[in-house]
């Protein structure tokens, strides 16, 4: 028992002090620019803001579902960033494939805004899916064949991605007659709300995705060889796997879930997107699966999180005159010292604590070509 | 710290009552080591036996928990290896620290303070120190030549021209014999001797009984932790040494038996495989290995016979030639398929191909077999079958651990070449390939895995053995192949094998013409000399 709270323990405290200590850093940020704007020093507000950042994310039913609303996107992102991180991947493209599965969605959703739900709805999340795969699909087919970094390739196709998008919406798909680049709504495609106001189907079945994603990695022979893959290419060769190919699927899959992500937030909140699409979710999925630590119950808590963070960010502003980005603040820190965590882990003298990341280990392993792939 | 004798000098290095506790273990109990000024120490112990933590406290890489260090009579607190090496004590790891891609002056200056301190290197004077130190010990560098195409032999000499270069009186080698050839050796040995000539001290870190036995004046062994006993050469023998070092008698020489050989498993005609820059590195191999022989392949590593097992297994694409198992073309087949016509492989590096480290010992027992009953059912993992499996393995080949469960970078490496040992000898077998079995092993170790690989011989496999180490070559094989730059050049009888003729050929491929040697019939091997 005690051995398994240790375990626990190794595991938790750097997430944990890292949150910690973002709240501490966000503290005195939110302290020191009050007394520049009104040379007042009032270090209450700190604690108001906080108040108030908790209580918009959780201090109703309201707010809850808010909060579960905007951590839909963010875990599957999560999922996405982590499955490939298993695989000895870094796919930074989750804000691409993000886009391409808003875009999937939206031309199949408008498609069969008429049709019955049951058909349009999962055809337009498949769509999403689809676009997102091909959009994993690519870097990872040139990674396999010409050792092409994801890295590279994925921050590229985000781009492009951004501009297919735009060119998309502003173009072919924008609302007959409107003067401004808007698509039209997906009608029956929409995702069904089954909480209160705005609380849609996803809030299902992300949570069953986080479920899938733990049972391929840990439960199939597929998972097995991901995972070998990625911890060690060579071994993975040695062992008559076929780490191309493997390269090929991870990425793919990752790109689903990106898209999926996607869509989801395109079919279940928006409904309706315009050209300028703006979001973070691509890169926020980074943060999510680094801090769950590609866990599936790490990126669900870690997902929720950020999700409150986002959504109590509003009342924040509101009640306690924080501006809203005080949010981006925070997360940047918990990342900040997630990737510093040799240092903290010194500073906090955590013997034996796992080293925040060896996930980031994949991105610096693999970088400059050192990993021939054959 | 009165000397009773005037004839013996203050030792340069002592170490007193070393004591380091780590959680569960005692790695170094009380051992007392005392180095004079001159003098090749040995130390002499089973992996795990403590040498390590032992060193790593003289190069101030861990703090022990007791006990004293001595430099010259003078205590020492040493805080980090920028302290040791201020201090005179150098070390040569037994995987090198160089940077291939920087030229032997480069590297020999790397992390030299003094030498960066004007910001520009002074290219000149450290070239010509450089040259002027080489040619003091015996060797002729060039300080421009580029680290990565140097051989290991040379390479190793880089590291003690390294260590040389800042001034170390304490030379502390860590199994330096490992990648060497048995020329290369004893040309290291005479670099050793002519530095103890020169009144440096060298503790000499190794488990080869007779290499200890050459070079050193005193020997240390320890075993758990604890100095067990203390000879000189003249008055010890390897079974001696070995006793002590493993705690009960050991068979040094491995009883091979006789082998039956029946007709031919594997047939290799022609074979030419390319290496990762496309050079063509074997050139047209022949080669027959029987069902039931060890056919040892010895060679100074980089002759290629790393692509012409790759080759075998397929793991890499012939560039021609044909590989037949028990009559059936098997040239060119996916790996996969390869080990199902009922091959074997033990790849020399096990930390990188062999095992995955971060992973449990049971998914590591199942890393070629995962995808298959029972370990598989479908597309899904059996963990009831992996596990039960897992545990008989760990009992049946004694590997130590505390649980299958326990991550395979936690063992020890005999353990863990137990590992890939249990993994592929147990199943049936056409033809094995083991690649460097026991290097990095104990003596313990060794002759475990060298009683597996015989009786797998007598069970009627055909085994396939490439070492570097000469002697085990030669302990294991019936027939021994020698390769040189890619080519066979000669085939000898493993029993009646001369090791000295067997060294000159790996080294120099016997232009003079020595491929009509003795040697036993040797279908389709020898004679293809360059």
């Amino acid at each position: 028992m005690r051995g398994r709270l240790r375990r626990a323990w190794r595991i938790l405290a750097l997430p944990l002090i890292s949150i910690v200590l973002s709240i501490l850093v966000g503290s005195l940020v939110i302290i020191a620019s009050e007394w520049l704007v009104t040379g007042e020093l009032k270090p209450g507000l700190a604690i108001d803001a906080f108040t108030a950042l908790v209580e918009g994310a959780v201090g109703s039913e309201r707010a809850i579902i808010n909060t579960l609303v905007s951590s839909v996107p963010l875990l599957l992102g999560g999922l996405a960033v982590g499955l490939a991180f298993k695989g000895g991947l870094f796919n930074i493209g989750v804000q691409g494939q993000f886009l391409m599965g808003v875009l999937g969605s939206v031309i199949v959703g408008v498609q069969l805004r008429e049709s019955p739900a049951v058909i349009a709805i999962p055809l337009a999340l498949a769509a999403g899916m689809l676009f997102g795969a091909v959009w994993g699909f690519i870097p990872g087919f040139l990674k396999a064949t010409s050792g092409a970094h994801e890295v590279v390739t994925t921050i590229m196709l985000n781009l492009i991605a951004l501009q297919v998008f735009a060119a998309a919406v502003n173009g072919p798909l924008t609302v007959q007659g409107s003067s401004s680049p808007i698509t039209p709504d997906v009608g029956n495609a929409a995702l069904p709300i089954i909480f209160g106001r705005n609380g849609h189907l996803g809030i299902i079945y992300a949570p069953l995705m986080a479920v899938l994603y733990g049972w391929l990695l840990f439960r199939t022979t597929r998972g097995f060889e991901i995972r070998i893959a990625g911890s060690s290419p060579d071994a993975a060769r040695y062992a008559g796997m076929k780490p191309r190919r493997l390269i090929i699927w991870t990425m793919s899959v990752s790109g689903m879930l990106g898209g999926m992500a996607g869509a989801t937030d395109l079919l279940g909140v928006s409904h309706q997107t315009a050209s300028s699409y703006a979001t973070t979710v691509g890169f926020d999925s980074i943060a999510v699966a680094l801090l769950g630590r590609t866990s599936p119950i790490g990126i669900v808590l870690s997902a929720l999180l950020f999700g409150a963070l986002r959504t109590g960010s509003a009342s924040m502003q509101i009640q306690a005159g924080v501006p809203a980005e005080l949010t981006g603040v925070l997360q940047a820190t918990i990342l900040f010292f997630l990737v510093a965590s040799p240092v903290v882990a010194r500073l906090f003298r955590l013997k034996g604590a796992r080293s925040g990341l060896e996930e980031t280990t994949t991105f610096t392993s693999t970088y400059g070509g050192e990993a021939t792939i054959r | 710290m009165t000397s009773e004798s005037p004839a013996v000098r203050a030792p340069a290095l002592e170490m007193r009552g070393i004591t380091k506790r780590y959680p569960g273990v005692v790695a170094n109990d009380s051992i007392d080591l005392d180095v004079r000024p001159g003098e090749i120490h040995a130390l002499l112990g089973e992996n795990g036996a403590g040498k390590t933590t032992l060193m790593n406290i003289l190069y101030g890489l861990a703090r022990p928990d007791g006990g004293q260090i001595l430099l010259d009579g003078a205590e020492v607190q040493l805080t980090g290896p920028t302290d040791a090496i201020k201090r005179g004590i150098s070390m040569v790891h037994q995987h090198f620290m160089l940077v291939p891609v920087l030229s032997v002056a480069e590297n020999i200056v790397l992390g030299d303070e003094t030498m960066t301190a004007a910001f520009f290197l002074d290219r000149n004077k450290t070239h010509r120190q450089i040259v002027e130190l080489g040619r003091r010990f015996g060797f002729e560098v060039d300080p421009e030549t580029k680290v990565g195409s140097l051989s290991v032999g040379w390479q190793q000499r880089v590291e003690i021209l390294k260590a040389l270069y800042r001034d170390a009186r304490i030379l502390v080698l860590d199994e330096p014999t490992a990648v060497l050839t048995p020329q290369e050796t004893e040309e290291i040995f005479e670099v050793l001797r002519r530095l103890a000539a020169e009144g440096h001290s060298i503790v000499f870190i190794s488990h080869k009984l007779y290499e200890v036995l050459e070079i050193a004046d005193r020997i240390t062994v320890i075993r758990r932790g604890k100095v067990v006993g203390q000879r000189i050469p003249s008055e010890t023998n390897e079974e001696d040494l070995a006793e002590l070092m493993v705690g009960r008698e050991v068979s040094l020489v491995v009883d091979r038996g006789e082998s039956t050989p029946a007709g031919a498993a594997l047939k290799v005609e022609g074979l030419a495989v390319k290496d990762d820059r496309g050079q063509e590195v074997v050139h047209g191999i022949d080669l027959d290995v029987r069902a039931g022989e060890i056919l040892g392949i010895a060679g100074v590593a980089g002759n290629g016979q790393d692509e012409f097992i790759e080759a075998i297994v397929g793991l890499r694409k012939p560039a021609g030639g044909r590989v037949t198992l028990d009559g059936k073309d098997i040239t060119g087949l996916a790996t996969r398929n390869v080990y199902a016509a009922g091959v074997a492989y033990v790849p020399a590096d096990r930390h990188r191909f062999g095992l995955v480290l971060s992973f449990s010992i049971a998914d590591n027992l199942v890393l070629t077999s995962y995808y298959r009953k029972p370990y598989a059912r479908g597309m899904l993992r059996n963990d009831a079958a992996i596990d039960r499996m897992a545990v008989e393995r760990v009992k049946a080949f004694d590997i130590r651990t505390p649980s299958a469960d326990a991550k395979a970078g936690t063992l020890s490496g005999g353990n863990q070449q137990k590992v890939v040992v249990a993994r592929e000898f147990d199943r049936d077998l056409r033809l094995l390939v083991v690649d460097q079995p026991t290097r990095g092993l104990d003596v313990g170790s060794i002759e475990f895995i060298h009683r597996q690989v015989i009786a797998k011989r007598d069970a009627g496999t055909a085994i396939l053995l490439v070492s570097a180490e000469l002697d085990e070559v030669l302990e294991l094989s019936d027939r021994v192949a020698v390769i040189y730059r890619g080519r066979l050049v000669a085939v000898r009888d493993g029993r009646t094998a001369d090791k000295n003729e067997i060294g000159i050929l790996m080294a120099t491929g016997g232009r003079e013409g020595v491929a009509n040697g003795e040697g036993s019939a040797a279908p389709g091997g020898g004679g293809t000399a360059a």
